[in-house]
């Protein structure tokens, strides 16, 4: 039986730092944005290329988008992060009750953006086959709606946690992290907004 | 920092090594096989796994090789050769090079940090059955008669549903995607533990270039596969759902995906040919026996490097008639780009020239890889120039020039790697006689292969053809590139079967065969599951050179540094410290063994499936999967950090 042998503590080296760090989910989270933000990118990236390329944009035969009641459903989604700011300020002082509402806050305004923009894509007179424009625009517009959704599900599973009271004013990561992706895809339409529902009517 | 002036050696208690066994071992036989998370077994899969392609779309170059070998041939049939000259590139840069690098720094990566596994290691498996379960959706294709044809690159509108109406190519584009899940999720992995995970001491300037390397490796994936995600994905958009991104009567264009596939494609040379270097940064100095020279500037290059190629792409793309101003500034960063792997060149002469050099097989290895990457920079600064690179556009000269790059700049420090390293990860090392005899066997034959398709370049033969008439001048070059192909072929051979006899008869290697500097070589050889009973405590760059004994830290009672000593390893825990001057920060849980990654690989699998043959159930059923592990993997992190 071989025995591993402990030696002494290196003292400077080896002194807790003062400081709070991020934790790990921290950094990794960081990096799926980083990689996501990239993908967003790459597609209205795309998207001006295309919109380049052709003659007349959107082409004939489509309508501008309409911006009231988008810009009214933005607002709804951006106001979202406010109750989530409200939660994680919450959890960082203990208060699970504050967490809990902050969290059903925001779910119901995510929930309500998905719901405009289901029946946003249902109004559209165009497909995504008629032409690149439809595609560029069901794909991208699609594919951050679906941020969303994934958002709303993955706050189910936060939502009960915080219910069952897992978490504390010690231990509270996931509540972190859950913020920041959510943050991440409001701060998206952003950007997608201007690009997808505005820009086309600037001739 | 006075820390070896330490009082050296006072025992504080002593740890039972079997007991760490028990703690830290995976289930026996198929249990642990599924649920394994331990990033050294993961590790020497990815090698196993990404050495399995290599042989196979190796042994499917030499039949191109045969085909090519003389004029009007009958080897195989066109068809039959766009198939395998399509699976050679895709499986070579996919499933061979990048997953091959991430299995050496999955295996080496947390032992030279010091710490006791990666940041999340079930991410880290999960990594490894996306990319093992891609690799087999794509060779699926090659199974049923059915392998994608449309080159490497997939260039539309060769590959758009009119002209490849096969599910052929379909198999093609969404492995494209599939495996960059795999590859994304590995990255954030290593930049997580390289911040993270370092043992106390090891402030950022004192982390081994080869880390240096896969951080900077990581970094260009996380900005570079979201674009051939994209490209890959809008074209299955248009294949499978009948989208017009990629159709130019409907407003699509062709050129958006020549964009998006190099914007990822060049950085992507680089994801693969980084790494090697940090290889030889590691190998070249411990066989000269000195520091490497110039550190910071090395370190600094490898940074640079991921900067700049995300500024070269369209140096891929002079001949499809952008204007000349534009192209002009891509031309004038491909040659920028040439500058820091300038710098990293001198600094190994330096290290060799000042060194005492053992000629060793990794170093040998090495020195075949400055000589080759030598010639393949020149010419990769040759076709930075516009007016160069329209005459040999296409052609032969192209061939020549990746792969000097792609095999002989990155496969000889993958190989040198395996010799270095191998003694580590089995206990036993490698023949060095057989190796010597691999090495030059590998290193006549590359040459012989691939520096006559320079000059055939120049006469003029084009690049993707399955056969030339005779009479151009072509015969005989073709026929030495042949030969070459195959004393090569017999050259990597050689290694496979030194590899599986030392792995059974090698002679035993002990923690540090070769006298290296960094802490991998502070534990056994193969290490213990655990990597580190007490985690060493790091005052210098070469820390086994300069500090010995290595001096190791114990725990206290802070939360911060509880898990530094041998009770940490008790309580399957690891510390996790700063990000700049790595001081002790807190304790990370380490998750135990576990089904969710594999069974969330599956789910992945089985929704690519689904979208390959249009079911609709098929592809539920996957996304169902998905989500149930991902809630459970939710709910069970919880679990493990209360």
């Amino acid at each position: 039986m071989s025995a591993v042998t402990a030696a002494v503590p290196v003292p400077e080296a080896t002194a807790p730092t003062k400081g709070e760090g991020r934790p790990t989910p921290w950094w990794g989270m960081a990096c799926l944005i980083m990689t996501e933000s990239t993908l967003f990118a790459g597609l209205i990236g795309s998207y001006f290329f295309l919109r380049a390329s052709s003659k007349q944009w959107p082409p004939p035969g489509i309508e501008e988008p309409k911006v009231m009641l988008a810009l009214i459903f933005s607002f709804v989604l951006w106001g979202s992060s406010i109750p989530m700011l409200v939660a994680e300020r919450g959890i960082k002082r203990g208060n699970e009750r504050t967490l809990r509402f902050g969290l059903m806050g925001a779910w119901i305004l995510g929930a309500a953006f998905v719901a405009y923009s289901l029946y946003d894509f249902h109004e559209l007179h165009f497909g995504w086959r008629n032409n690149a424009y439809g595609s560029i625009f069901y794909t991208t517009v699609g594919l951050h709606t679906f941020h969303v959704f994934l958002g709303l599900v993955m706050s189910v599973v936060v939502q009960i946690k915080a219910w069952l009271g897992k978490f504390s004013k010690e231990r509270h990561v996931t509540v972190q992290v859950y913020a920041m992706y959510w943050h991440f895809v409001d701060a998206v339409w952003l950007v997608v907004f201007p690009t997808f529902i505005l820009s086309p009517h600037i001739k | 920092m006075a820390v070896t002036d330490v009082p050296s050696q006072e025992t504080h208690g002593e740890v039972d090594a079997e007991e760490l066994e028990e703690i830290w071992a995976d289930a026996p036989g198929v249990p642990g096989f599924f649920s394994t998370i331990d990033h050294k077994r993961i590790g020497m899969r990815y090698i196993y796994t990404a050495f399995f392609f290599f042989f196979v779309s190796g042994l499917m170059a030499l039949v191109m090789r045969s085909q090519l070998a003389a004029p009007n041939n009958h080897v195989v049939g066109p068809e039959t050769y766009n198939q395998l000259m399509t699976i050679h590139g895709t499986t070579m840069i996919f499933l061979f090079n990048t997953p091959v690098l991430a299995g050496f720094g999955n295996y080496i990566l947390p032992l030279q940090l010091g710490t006791r596994d990666m940041a999340f290691p079930r991410l880290n498996a999960f990594s490894y059955w996306i990319f093992v379960l891609s690799g087999i959706f794509f060779f699926a294709s090659f199974l049923i008669g059915k392998a994608p044809d449309g080159g490497w690159f997939g260039y539309v509108p060769l590959t758009d549903k009119a002209f490849s109406p096969g599910i052929n190519l379909d198999f093609w584009g969404l492995a494209i995607v599939f495996v960059g899940i795999s590859t994304t999720v590995g990255a954030v992995n290593f930049i997580v533990t390289t911040f993270k995970m370092r043992a106390p001491g090891m402030t950022i300037n004192r982390v081994p270039i080869f880390v240096w390397s896969i951080l900077s490796m990581a970094f260009m994936v996380l900005f570079a596969v979201p674009a051939v995600t994209l490209a890959a994905g809008l074209l299955e958009l248009d294949r499978l759902f009948g989208t017009a991104f990629v159709n130019p009567h409907l407003g699509g264009s062709v050129l958006l995906y020549q964009h998006l596939f190099w914007f990822w494609g060049h950085p992507e040379v680089y994801i693969l040919f980084v790494p090697a270097t940090g290889m030889i940064s590691m190998i070249i100095p411990v066989m000269a026996r000195r520091p490497l020279a110039a550190y910071l500037w090395v370190a600094t290059a490898l940074i640079a490097v991921a900067f700049i190629s995300f500024g070269v792409w369209v140096h891929h793309m002079f001949a499809t008639g952008m204007p000349v101003q534009a192209m002009s500034f891509f031309s004038a960063v491909s040659l920028i780009i040439v500058l820091p792997s300038g710098v990293q060149f001198f600094a190994w002469i330096a290290t060799m020239w000042k060194g005492r050099v053992r000629f060793t097989t990794p170093m040998l290895f090495g020195i075949g890889f400055l000589l080759i990457f030598l010639l393949g920079g020149i010419t990769g600064a040759m076709l930075a120039v516009m007016p160069f690179d329209w005459q040999v556009t296409d052609s032969y000269f192209v061939v020549a020039h990746f792969h000097y790059v792609l095999n002989g700049a990155v496969v000889f420090p993958i190989f040198g790697a395996i010799y270095f390293w191998y003694p580590k990860m089995s206990g036993r090392r490698l023949s060095e006689r057989w190796g010597h005899i691999s090495f030059w066997l590998m290193f006549v034959g590359f040459n012989l292969a691939f520096f006559g398709m320079h000059i055939l370049g120049f006469l003029g033969m084009p690049r993707r053809i399955a056969t030339y008439p005779s009479g151009l001048g072509w015969d005989d070059l073709n026929m030495i590139s042949t030969i070459g192909g195959f004393i090569f072929a017999v050259g990597t051979g050689v290694t496979l079967i030194n590899w599986f006899h030392a792995r059974w008869w090698g002679k035993p290697a002990g923690n540090d065969p070769w006298d290296g500097d960094s802490l991998e070589w502070s534990t056994t050889s193969p290490p213990p599951e655990y990597n580190f009973a007490s985690i060493p405590v790091v005052a210098s760059r070469h820390p086994l050179w300069d500090q010995r004994p290595l001096p190791t830290a114990s725990s206290t009672g802070d939360e911060a540094t509880k898990s530094l000593g041998p009770e940490g390893a008790e309580h399957h825990e690891t510390p996790e410290t700063t990000g700049l001057d790595a001081r002790p920060q807190g304790t990370l849980d380490l998750p135990h063994p576990t089904y969710l990654p594999f069974l969330l690989a599956c789910g992945i699998a089985v929704f690519f499936v689904g979208l390959l043959i249009k079911a609709i159930l098929v592809g539920v059923i996957g996304a169902a999967a998905l989500v149930i592990a991902l809630t459970w993997w939710a709910w069970r992190t919880e679990v493990d950090l209360a």
